[in-house]
């Protein structure tokens, strides 16, 4: 029963979440300005680090947290250096 | 796999299968947000809902699945959640106010100009005084 409960609410929630990646894809891929494309990257990272622990979930492991970690610490970073690449690139221009 | 859930109450599934699908359910509908919304200034409001219930709802479920099934309190997924928390609102500010400045020396007029927000921002009224100066 609970297994069931288990899987099936995973399941449905990684759907939701490839769903989400897809959407913020298509606005990447439309954005019409370079900023768009960057707030569609840190939402890409934010949901496949979500997607990286409902694998977590499903297989009972720990390990998936320290890749989400991971993840969430170095896409900070890449979207702060890409925020201010934005800036002193219009700076020096 | 099917050892450790086996050995979950139903309770704690249930708990488990809400969490993390009000979790993924918003992320889905900020990112259908973020593709609908029409200009970059409301676009930049709608991942703010994955990043903070979206992530809330998915580690509050991991949460409970790791700390009924070990019978340990597991509560490091608390760190990522705080740690997202903490640095989305720095991230949104940078983009908001690079689009603005860029948006500004394009001068598009979908924007106010410097003097509406004038004393908010040093950086941007020491750039201001150096074009006029430079113009001069």
């Amino acid at each position: 029963m609970s297994t069931t409960i288990i899987s099936v609410s995973v399941q449905i929630a990684q759907l939701m979440l490839v769903l989400a990646m897809a959407i913020v894809l298509i606005r990447i891929i439309l954005g019409p300005r370079a900023q768009d494309r960057i707030i569609g990257l840190d939402t890409l990272y934010v949901n496949a680090m979500l997607l990286l622990v409902t694998f977590g979930i499903s297989s009972g492991r720990m390990i998936y947290f320290e890749a989400a970690l991971v993840v969430s610490m170095l896409g900070f970073v890449s979207t702060l250096a890409l925020a201010k690449f934005l800036m002193r690139g219009e700076v020096i221009e | 796999m099917n050892q450790v859930v086996a050995e979950l109450p139903v309770w704690a599934a249930v708990l488990v299968a809400c969490f993390l699908l009000l979790g993924a359910s918003l992320c889905l509908i900020g990112a259908v947000g973020f593709l609908r919304l029409p200009t970059f200034y409301e676009r930049i409001h709608a991942p703010t809902l994955t990043t903070s219930w979206g992530i809330g709802g998915v580690m509050i479920a991991s949460m409970i699945f790791f700390s009924v099934s070990t019978g340990k309190d597991v509560v490091h997924e608390i760190l990522i959640g705080l740690f997202v928390t903490i640095t989305t609102p720095v991230t949104f500010m940078l983009l908001a106010r690079a689009a603005l400045y860029r948006d500004r020396t394009e001068q598009t007029g979908t924007v106010p100009d410097k003097g509406a927000d004038r004393g908010t921002d040093p950086r941007s009224r020491t750039q201001e005084r150096d074009t006029t100066i430079d113009a001069q």
